[in-house]
């Protein structure tokens, strides 16, 4: 095997900004760049990118191997593949990683059968074996177990890392580093796929649930779309949003955007109530990290019981509208009991 | 309509994979491990979105689906249901040498059985698979084939030739173009795949509607599948032990106990 060297960081630029998975992975990368004593550079792609090169450095890059072109603006899957495989056989780097964003995973998917390695996906941790190996470790099978994936006979080694896992690295605006253009020799049938429009999604749905503290969620046991009302109220007296399981989404009951688990989201509020949900591990994946869990279901086999600080084995018909009567009743004590204020607050 | 593809109609062919039920494994809840034996396989959920978006298709253009599997023998039964869903017929690259194949050898087998298939218009694979979850066979089909990709559609149309994808991403919905043939993978939970019809069930029944492939079939050599042809080996796994938890469960009448319960929430400061 020819001799690879050094740490890359695909860095994926978005309306003008570095996205925040590209930054987190530049700090993750640094630390796995130190452990191997090589250089961390950074694969900058896009059109009017300069600027991001120098932010990459100065948040821990040693190099920035940038390729403009206009009509690298926007993420297409070839040309983006073409770019990474030809810097790839130009320098022979060590080990290539992408954050596991769609574009990433897009990218990663497609270079990696491209030029012939591993890519493992979604990873969560990284580190050097003993032996000088990346160790890519992912959750494996709804997060209950952890596998590390080593890519031994095959260069780069190759993985993606999931948002939000490592800490955006500190900025040193002192840092300084080496910007090399890069040219990049395309064929036409690169750019046959075209973006023809885009729709901004609508956040706020999905927004709730991503930032609510208190989640009430809800599952198979709810037996008809009409009974997320009854979440809702729940939810709207804690100041909290209303989230689901896969079953109620699935049979369209509830949007997609408010689906919790391992095809749907990782949350992590200070409470989840979980309303008629079994606890299948996929499920379980997407909220076990909630400070804490509530279960409320009739099945007291049910695998949530197993993960939930407190559980009421019950009808949650009966045991839903029993929590709005009394939070209601609570909320009507503490505001009869409240002192009234010299001043009305201006 | 001018567009060719309703006059000729278009080859299909959707990518699937056998997986466990998703939703009947549980945890155990001594040992805290997965419980695995026993516990019934169904078609890839995202893999059966996929499947209706031909069979959507196949009703605007005409034309023909081919579900195509790498599995043990008994992927059947996957590949079988697919055609009860409407599929028109099947095939399942199954050999012991493809046992362990990482994501490189699967997208590479797959790709040559489509080769063998020949003439396909479109590829469809589902987003991910519930059970690995990488997403990287359907790119890494279009990689070995260097032909257009369109990942995370919620849906696609076909004019003139062309595919439109509308492509899920983290903030909005893009909308992609690519000529055929054009692997496209589609987004979980974007449509609602349908129920297998007697009619369909009629066919499997009468049989020959999957054919069986092995890896020489496809012109494959043993260096280039299975573990001896993945880059990538699980070197170890560790058993992520579930958080502890307090685990009390109010058992009084359900006046009381959710009074219990609201009581130690605000005990706890998580609610007002």
């Amino acid at each position: 095997m020819a001799e690879h060297r050094g740490v890359w960081v695909f860095l994926e630029a978005r309306n003008g900004a570095l996205r925040d998975v590209s930054v987190q992975l530049i700090g993750e990368a640094r630390r796995i760049a130190d452990k191997r004593g090589a250089d961390l550079t950074g694969i900058l792609p896009g059109w009017n990118v300069e600027p991001l090169a120098r932010q990459a450095i100065e948040c821990g890059c040693d190099r920035i191997l940038l390729v403009e072109d206009p009509r690298l603006e926007f993420y297409t899957s070839r040309p983006f593949t073409r770019v990474m495989a030809t810097l790839r056989w130009k320098y022979n780097p060590e080990v290539i990683l992408f954050g596991a964003s769609k574009n990433g995973r897009d990218l990663g998917g497609r270079l990696h059968a491209a030029i012939d390695t591993g890519l493992a996906a979604d990873c969560v941790r990284f580190d050097v074996t003993e032996e000088g190996f990346l160790d890519m470790i992912r959750p494996a099978f709804g997060g209950k177990s952890l596998a590390h994936i080593h890519c031994e006979e095959h260069r780069p080694q190759m993985a993606s890392a999931r948002w939000n896992v490592f800490p955006m690295p500190p900025r040193d605006r002192s840092r300084t580093g080496e910007v090399v253009r890069e040219t990049v020799v395309f064929e036409p049938a690169d750019f046959d796929t075209k973006i023809v429009g885009f729709k901004p999604t609508e956040t706020h749905e999905t927004r709730k649930i991503d930032d609510a503290k208190i989640l009430v969620s809800g599952g198979f046991g709810l037996g008809d779309p009409k009974n997320f009302a009854l979440l809702e109220e729940l939810a709207s007296l804690l100041g909290g949003a209303v989230a689901s399981s896969r079953k109620p989404v699935d049979l369209g009951w509830v949007p997609k955007a408010l689906q919790v688990g391992q095809t749907g989201k990782t949350v992590r509020p200070s409470l989840y109530i979980a309303v008629g949900i079994s606890g299948a591990v996929q499920h379980l994946a997407g909220m076990q990290e909630a400070a804490k869990i509530v279960a409320i279901n009739n099945d007291p086999k049910a695998a949530i019981f197993e993960i939930a600080d407190y559980g009421i084995v019950g009808d949650l018909f009966q045991l839903i509208p029993e929590a709005i009567r009394q939070l209601k009743a609570f909320r009507g004590q503490a505001e009869s009991a409240r002192p009234r204020e010299a001043t009305p607050p201006s | 309509m001018t567009d060719t593809a309703a006059k000729q109609g278009l080859r299909i062919v959707v990518c699937l994979k056998q997986v466990p039920k998703a939703q009947e494994l549980q945890v155990d809840p001594v040992t805290k491990t997965l419980k695995r034996v026993g516990v019934p396989s169904e078609i890839n959920p995202p893999d059966q979105n996929a499947l209706e978006m031909a069979l959507l298709l196949r009703e605007q253009h005409g034309g023909e689906i081919i579900v195509l599997s790498m599995g043990p023998t008994s992927f059947d039964e996957s590949l079988e249901r697919a055609i009860a869903m409407g599929a028109d017929r099947g095939f399942l690259v199954t050999d012991r040498n493809l046992g362990g194949s990482d994501t490189v050898p699967t997208a590479l087998t797959l790709e040559r059985a489509i080769e063998k298939i020949g003439g396909v218009d479109l590829i469809l694979c589902g987003e991910e698979t519930t059970d690995a979850s990488t997403g990287h066979v359907g790119p890494g089909i279009a990689g070995h084939m260097d032909i257009p990709q369109i990942t995370y559609c919620s849906g696609v149309e076909i004019v003139d030739r062309r595919v439109r994808g509308v492509r899920m991403i983290e903030d909005g919905a893009e909308t992609w173009e690519a000529p055929m043939p054009c692997v496209v993978t589609v987004d979980f939970g974007c449509n609602k795949p349908r129920q297998p019809t007697l009619t369909g069930k009629v066919r499997v029944k009468r049989g020959g509607l999957v054919q069986h492939w092995s890896a020489a079939d496809l012109g494959l050599e043993p260096s280039q599948i299975g573990l001896k042809g993945s880059p990538t080996i699980v070197a170890k796994v560790d058993t992520v032990q579930l958080p502890s938890r307090q685990g009390q469960i109010f058992q009084e009448e359900p006046t009381i106990a959710v009074s219990l319960l609201l009581e130690a929430l605000r005990r706890d400061r998580v609610i007002p």
